[in-house]
This record gives C-alpha cells, sequence and structure tokens, in this order.
C-alpha cells in the first residue's frame, strides 16, 4: 500500500479582491518523492506552497499532509511534518545569529535544551553550514543564507520538504552544492522553481501550474520535452535541452 | 553624497562593534551581568562627580582602558565613532568658558576660569560614559547583553524587540541607502532629496517594511510560533565575576572618595 | 536632542530612568493583555525602519538647512502607544549602546522624551482628539502635523529641563529654552509633514494597515491614568531625589573657598603633571601656616558643614516645578485642542 504523505484534491482559492488564484488543483505526492512545481509568475505556485502549509485555506476542496487534513486545529501537526522554506532567506533568518535560527522550531515544539541542541548542530551538518552557528545572518553569502534557512526548517524533523525558488540569487557553486544537497535529502519534497535546469536534476516528477490549474504532471523528462505544452504554458525548455549542438532544435 | 556613505559607514561599524565581541578575550569571558553591573556603576559614578571636577576624574579612565586592553578592542572604530558623536556634548560645553570666567587660579603664566574647568569636565565625561557604552557592547556582544537584561526581569517583548531591530537594521538601512543612491545618480544637483520625494521614497521603503513583517510573520508560524520567543542563553556566574564586579566598584569608590592624581602630587612633592 | 551623560546628574537620570521604567512595564503589561502574535516582526521591523529613517537627512525648501525624522509619533500612529514606546525604547538603546548617540545613564531621559511624551502626550492627547475615527486626508494631517509639534516641544522643554535640575552647565535656564525651542518648534514641523505624508501613503495603498488596525487598542480612560502616572511618578522620584542630591560641596564653592584661602592655589582642575608638580608649593586643603580670613573661613565652613540629605527645599522645589510645568503644558494644550474638535469622541474599538 503507498503510504500518501500529501494530498491536494480539488483546491480552489481567490484572493479576497476576488482574483482566482488556484482552480480545482489535485494532486498526490508520494512518500520519497521528490517532485518540482513550475509555471509562469502568477500561475499560482508561490499561493498552492502556502496552502500546504496551512497559511492560507482554500475556499473549497481538501488538503491533507501525512496523517492530518490542513485545518487552523491541526496546524501545529501540520507545521511540525511539512517544512516550508521560504524565497527571501531574509524573511526565514530573524534571530541574531543562525544558531539562534535553526534553534527557534525546536524551540517551540518544546523539546528539552540537550535535544534542541542535538537538532542544532545536526541540521547545520547536513547543509554542510557547521561552522555557520554563532555568525550573524547579516553577515552571510547567499548561498550561506540559504542553507541556513534550510537548515532552520530541517531542525524540525519535517517529513516533507517544500522550498520556494531555492536557486534564486545563488552564484553558479552555491547553486551546483544547492543541487548536491537536495539530491542527497531522502525527505519528501516539493521545489517550486522558475529553475528547471536544477528540476532535471533534483525531481523525478514534475507539475506544471498555468492559470491556477494543473497543466501537466508526470515524469520530468517527458513533461520537458513537450515544447508545445511549455510554450502554451509560458515556459520554456530548460537550457541544457535548448539549442542541441548536433540536431539544432 | 554624504548620506549614503554615512549609512554605509554606520552599518559596517555596527556590524565590526558586534563581531568584536565574538572574539575569545579574558573580558568576553566575564559574566554579561558582571559587566552590565559594572558599566552602570561607572556611569554613576562618572555623572556625580560636580561641575568643575576634572583632575579627580582622569584615575577612572583606567576602567575603560583595561577594557580597550584585556578585550583587544581596536582602538580605531571606537574613537571614531566618538569623534562623530562628540559634537553635541562639545557643543554645549563650549558655551561654558563664555558664560562663567570666574577665575580658579593660575597655570603657569594662564588664568584658567571656571568656565574652562567646566568645559573640560563635560568633555571628559562626555568621554568616558561614551567610551564605557561602545566598549560593554564590544566586550560582550548585544547577544549576551539581553541575555542579561533577561535575567534582570526586564520585560522579555523589550528584548525580543531589541534583537529583532538589531537584525533588521542592516536590512532596513541597506534598503533605505539603496533608494538614496538610486535618487542621488537621477538627481546630480540635489543629491540630498526634498521634503515631497523623501516621503515618497520613505514611504515605499514603509511599504516594503511592512509586507516583509508579514513574510516574517508567516516565517514564524511556519516554524511553530505561538507568540512567544524563546531564548536558549544559560548564564553562568563564577568567583571571578564577582571579583571583578567587587574590585571595579571598590575602585570607583576610591576615585570618588578621593582626588587621586592630587594626593599623587602630594606624595611626589611633599605635604606643602 | 539626545541628552548626553556629561550633562546629566545621577539624581536626575534615576528619577527619569524611575519614570521610564513604570512607562514601559505598565506598556509591555498592556501588550501582554492583548496578545497578538504579528506584533513582534511588525514592531521589529519598525523599530528598523525608524532607526534606518533617521538617518535620511532631507534638504528642507527655502531654508537650506536639513532635518531628519524622529519617528515617535508614526509608530504611536502605526502601533499604538503602548507598542510604539517599547520600539523607540528599543531604537534608543541602540543608539546609545552602539552608536554613542545620547548617554546609557541618559537612556531614561531620552526614552522619556522622545518615546513616552509622543506616546502618552501627543499622540492621545492631540493626535486622537484632531483626527477622530475615519478621518480625511486634511484632518488627518493636521492631526499629525499638530501632534508632532507638541510632541517636539515638549519633548525639547524635556531636554532644558533636565539639563537645568542636574547643574552641569551654566548655561540659564532661559537661554537654552530659547535656544531649544525655536528650532525644535520648526523641526515639529518638518517631523509632522513628513509622518502625515507616510501616513497617508500607507493609507491609500494598503488601508487595512494603517492607523487604528494596528494598534494593540487600549481605550482612552487608562490611557490617561497611565500618562498621569507616568508624570506623577516623574514629579515624585524628581522632588525626592534633589533632596539626596549630593550634598558634597559643589566644585565651584569648594574652589571659592580654597582660592581664597591659599595664597598660591594652584587650579583645582590642573593636569597630573600641571601646577602640582611645577609651582613651588603644591595647593593642600588647608595650608596651615595661613590664616583664613573670616569670610571665607564661613564660606568654608558652608560648604563643608551639610549634612546630607540635604532637605533644601529650593531645589526640591525647581524639581518640582519642572515637572509641574511639563504637565501643565501637556494638559493646556489637550484642554485647548478639545474645545477645537467639532466630531465626536472615538468610541473605544471592542
Amino acid at each position: 500500500m503507498s503510504h500518501h504523505l500529501v494530498r491536494l484534491e480539488d483546491v480552489h482559492f481567490s484572493y479576497p479582491d476576488g482574483t482566482p488564484a488556484l482552480r480545482g488543483v489535485s494532486f498526490e505526492l508520494h512518500h520519497g518523492e521528490s517532485v518540482g512545481l513550475v509555471g509562469a509568475n502568477g500561475a499560482g505556485k508561490s499561493t498552492l506552497l502556502l496552502h500546504l502549509a496551512g497559511v492560507l485555506f482554500p475556499s473549497s476542496g481538501r488538503i491533507r499532509v501525512g496523517d492530518w487534513p490542513v485545518t487552523s486545529e491541526t496546524l501545529g501537526n501540520v507545521r511540525r511534518s511539512l517544512g516550508l522554506v521560504f524565497q527571501d532567506p531574509d524573511d526565514q533568518l530573524f534571530m541574531p545569529t543562525v544558531a539562534d535560527d535553526v534553534a527557534f522550531g525546536p524551540l517551540n515544539l518544546g523539546l528539552p535544551l540537550e535535544e534542541v541542541a542535538t537538532r542544532l548542530s545536526g541540521a547545520l551538518e547536513r547543509v554542510g553550514a557547521a561552522g555557520l552557528g554563532p555568525r550573524p545572518a547579516y553577515r552571510l553569502s547567499g548561498g550561506e543564507k540559504r542553507a541556513a534557512a534550510i537548515a532552520s526548517v530541517l531542525a524540525m524533523s519535517p517529513d516533507v520538504l517544500v522550498m520556494d525558488e531555492p536557486s534564486s540569487g545563488l552564484d553558479p557553486a552555491a547553486r551546483r552544492r544547492l543541487i548536491g544537497l537536495l539530491r542527497s535529502f531522502e525527505h519528501t519534497k516539493i521545489v517550486a522553481t522558475h529553475d528547471l535546469d536544477l528540476v532535471m536534476d533534483v525531481c523525478a516528477r514534475t507539475v506544471v501550474l498555468r492559470e491556477g490549474g494543473v497543466a501537466a504532471d508526470g515524469p520530468t523528462a517527458s513533461i520537458f520535452g513537450d515544447s508545445a505544452l511549455l510554450e502554451a504554458c509560458h515556459l520554456e525548455k530548460p537550457l541544457r535541452l535548448q539549442g542541441c549542438p548536433r540536431c539544432g532544435e | 553624497m554624504t548620506r549614503t556613505d554615512g549609512i554605509t559607514a554606520a552599518l559596517s561599524h555596527l556590524g565590526r562593534l558586534d563581531e568584536l565581541a565574538g572574539a575569545n578575550t579574558p573580558i568576553a569571558r566575564v559574566d554579561p551581568r558582571a559587566k552590565l553591573v559594572t558599566t552602570a556603576a561607572f556611569l554613576v559614578t562618572v555623572a556625580s562627580y560636580g561641575r568643575l571636577e576634572v583632575s579627580a576624574l582622569l584615575p577612572l579612565a583606567a576602567f575603560p582602558l583595561a577594557l580597550f586592553a584585556l578585550g583587544d578592542v581596536p582602538l580605531r572604530p571606537i574613537l571614531s565613532r566618538m569623534a562623530l558623536v562628540a559634537p553635541f556634548a562639545v557643543l554645549v560645553g563650549a558655551f561654558e568658558p563664555f558664560l562663567d570666567r570666574q577665575p580658579l587660579g593660575t597655570f603657569g603664566p594662564v588664568v584658567v576660569t571656571a568656565g574652562w574647568a567646566s568645559f573640560a569636565s563635560i568633555f571628559l565625561r562626555f568621554a568616558l560614559s561614551v567610551s564605557a557604552a561602545l566598549l560593554l557592547v564590544a566586550t560582550t556582544g548585544l547577544d549576551a547583553v539581553a541575555a542579561a537584561l533577561a535575567w534582570f526581569r526586564v520585560p522579555r517583548v523589550l528584548i525580543v524587540q531589541l534583537l529583532f531591530l538589531y537584525r533588521y537594521l542592516f536590512v532596513l538601512s541597506e534598503e533605505v541607502a539603496r533608494s538614496l543612491r538610486a535618487h542621488a545618480l537621477r538627481s546630480p544637483d540635489h543629491p540630498s532629496p526634498r521634503l515631497r520625494i523623501a516621503g515618497s521614497m520613505l514611504g515605499q521603503v514603509l511599504l516594503r517594511t511592512l509586507e516583509r513583517a508579514q513574510r516574517i510573520h508567516v516565517a514564524m508560524l511556519c516554524r511553530g510560533f505561538d507568540g512567544e520567543v524563546r531564548l536558549r542563553r544559560p548564564l553562568r556566574a563564577r568567583l571571578s565575576d564577582f571579583a571583578f564586579i567587587a574590585c571595579w566598584c571598590a575602585y570607583f569608590g576610591l576615585c570618588r572618595a578621593a582626588n587621586l592624581p592630587r594626593l599623587l602630587g602630594i606624595a611626589v612633592h611633599g605635604a606643602g | 536632542m539626545h541628552m548626553s551623560d556629561a550633562l546629566v546628574s545621577p539624581a536626575v537620570a534615576a528619577s527619569m530612568w524611575a519614570a521610564t521604567t513604570v512607562a514601559s512595564v505598565a506598556s509591555a503589561r498592556a501588550l501582554g493583555r492583548r496578545p497578538d502574535d504579528r506584533r513582534v516582526p511588525l514592531m521589529g521591523v519598525l523599530g528598523a525602519f525608524v532607526f534606518a529613517a533617521q538617518m535620511v537627512n532631507f534638504s528642507i525648501p527655502g531654508t537650506g538647512s536639513s532635518g531628519h525624522l524622529v519617528g515617535g509619533l508614526l509608530l504611536a500612529i502605526l502601533l499604538g502607544p503602548s507598542a510604539a514606546l517599547l520600539v523607540m525604547a528599543s531604537v534608543l538603546a541602540v543608539q546609545a549602546l552602539f552608536f554613542g548617540d545620547g548617554g546609557v545613564l541618559a537612556l531614561g531621559c531620552n526614552i522619556f522624551n522622545l518615546g513616552v511624551l509622543s506616546s502618552f502626550v501627543a499622540y492621545p492627547f492631540v493626535f486622537a482628539p484632531v483626527a477622530g475615527t475615519q478621518p480625511t486626508r486634511g484632518r488627518l494631517a493636521l492631526a499629525t502635523v499638530l501632534a508632532s509639534v507638541v510632541a517636539l516641544q515638549i519633548g525639547s522643554l524635556g531636554v532644558v529641563i533636565e539639563t537645568a535640575l542636574s547643574q552641569r552647565t551654566s548655561i540659564s535656564l532661559g537661554t537654552f529654552l530659547l535656544l531649544m525651542q525655536p528650532i525644535h518648534l520648526a523641526i515639529g514641523v518638518i517631523e509632522g509633514l513628513i509622518t502625515a505624508a507616510l501616513i497617508l501613503f500607507i493609507r491609500d495603498a494598503r488601508p487595512e494597515l494603517a492607523l487604528g488596525n494596528l494598534n494593540a487598542t487600549v481605550s482612552r480612560p487608562s490611557l490617561r491614568r497611565l500618562a498621569v502616572g507616568t508624570l506623577l511618578a516623574a514629579a515624585v522620584v524628581a522632588g525626592v531625589l534633589s533632596w539626596f542630591a549630593s550634598s558634597a560641596p559643589d566644585g565651584l564653592e569648594w574652589s571659592l573657598a580654597r582660592a581664597s584661602v591659599g595664597t598660591r592655589a594652584g587650579t583645582q582642575s590642573g593636569a597630573p603633571q600641571g601646577p602640582s608638580l611645577r609651582s613651588p608649593e603644591p595647593t593642600t586643603v588647608l595650608p596651615a601656616e595661613t590664616q583664613p580670613g573670616p569670610e571665607s573661613q564661613e564660606r568654608l565652613l558652608h560648604a563643608v558643614g551639610r549634612k546630607w540629605p540635604k532637605i533644601d527645599a529650593s531645589e526640591s522645589l525647581s524639581g518640582l516645578a519642572g515637572v509641574a510645568m511639563t504637565l501643565a503644558l501637556g494638559g493646556l494644550l489637550a484642554a485647548g485642542l478639545r474645545l477645537v474638535r467639532r466630531s465626536s469622541r472615538p468610541t473605544p474599538p471592542p
């Protein structure tokens, strides 16, 4: 029996001013899967992610994370199971030092101080940032901030890791390190991004959003091979698939 | 274009000061509460001197000088910072020689008036108190100061506010600096923005600030925030910390009770 | 406008710290009664905004000079008085500790002058009555400018009074007043205009974030109680502490006494390698061979003979008078503005 870890059923959502953002989104994620969420700006990627974390609630439809339906009563449990890494690390690193930020989640979970310390060092090690603990956030490079932000979420030991534009603003080396890191994670992953090449490296499956609805959902390779689909969704092929030197496509 | 330079300079100063506190020096190892209490005692002592006291104040300089030395604190950033904030005190003090011409005595051929004594006193007290404040942070760091304040039962909401403020100073100052720079580049004759423009610029930054606050709030919620920020710094006082407080306070008391340079002068030359 | 440690006496600093502490603890409690987890990041970034905005100097058209925002009123309008005080306190604390802008001992004075007075006097007694509920653009701007002017006037009055009571400078009260008040009148107008522009901007762009909606809404009666309570605390402490002001003879009198006693008196304030080493006879307290004259002897005894605490009615009175003036000024303005106000009192939000 495959265990659904994340499940969206016909989710609809409109902004307070009436603009529809999500129109009947449905998909399921299984344990250990890596899914890339792609689409044009305004297609609804970020809105969808906020629904998963219970920050926004759908006007109709249901969302389930692990054993929990996402409702205002179950938020505590949902957020223990699902960690969301934001687009701007400055929004996520709000404590004086990196160590304080990484410890923030475990402290809120009510864990004893020794356990917090263990989680803290473990999370920093995991992202390859063991020495960053005492450093203040403003002194970090883009890549270091990104790693620290990820560590702050990992410290809560979520089952599902959701990331919004993780590679934006990173230099090529930092980006490469990030890709390596993501590939090494065993968590179930959802990565919303414009970086289609990253999706090819990290995610076996891709969901394409277009104007609030799911335009396609399938293996990454076949989706990125479908030029017509990509164009209809205001996307392009990943850079590495463009301008093949041999066949000139 | 002094304003953006001013902001960037201020930012780097801020960062450097905090960085200094990370060093592992004998002073850094003293419990932050001890340093806080001692600095407070120092400031009160300095402020308690009369208007015309100058030489009696001098031995108190031992405290900031000790912090400098034992804390491996570089002189330059502290001194330049002091120079920047000196003008106000100097300005007020500069009136003294004109307002108070009561002669006090002679210094060689020159007649020293009470006004000059007062000026010197103000300046000296300014230098002592500002250096002590800057050195407190340079040798302790905001984190540790916050932990000390929490121990002294300062309301948690204020401490959290200090930490958040400090954290976002850099982000905000850079945004303001960017706005100013963008303005200056498009306004070669008036690098300093005029009132209306300044209002609009600040308005944009303020709006972005409020939106950022919402995003941070969401990020906090996603990590289980329930309204209470928990701090995780255990403080452990040692005997050496009590000794630190006791010795320095005794020294301050001694300086206050007796005019040490005068006594030194008498000791060297004998009683008249 | 920041007071420096060099100009404040321990007694004044202590009384202002007491008043500020009362106001701050009360504010923290008020916030605790209505928890709102949006507040933590909002206060933090707004504090950072005010800090950064203070670094922006803008040129004032026609005058060739420049001014900058202080921010106390802006914070009060956006956050409500309790949160605004705490944010202002944090901004001033960082300025004092990290930049030496304003003394740490004088921090109590500065928080009082720039935070307590704008949050608990200017905001409830000037801004709120003039603005009312749902103000028009013009009304909002007027309320902001008026409140800003009042806030800065009583703030700078606070500086003047604290400096005068500390007796660390010879500038007379009158001269200092003449120097400070007019300048801060102009600054108040500028600050009011900028604050008004910002508030209007926010209200147009994001009405849900503008005034009132973010307040840790404290109804007016308890605000008044808090304001009066704080000012009373300051009055009492200032009066009492001035009784306990240092009874060590004031430096001037001491030196005068000695100057009239010693024949070859060096200055009291020479540097260590000054007259005490150069002049043939170092100064001493009471050179045994010199007979002091009757007047100077009397003066000396008077200087030395003061007991502790010094129950000097005139000094306590001046302390009380200073605070009474502040209270009176705030009260007069409030009464006057209430006469001007036309719309009905805003009902306290649920």
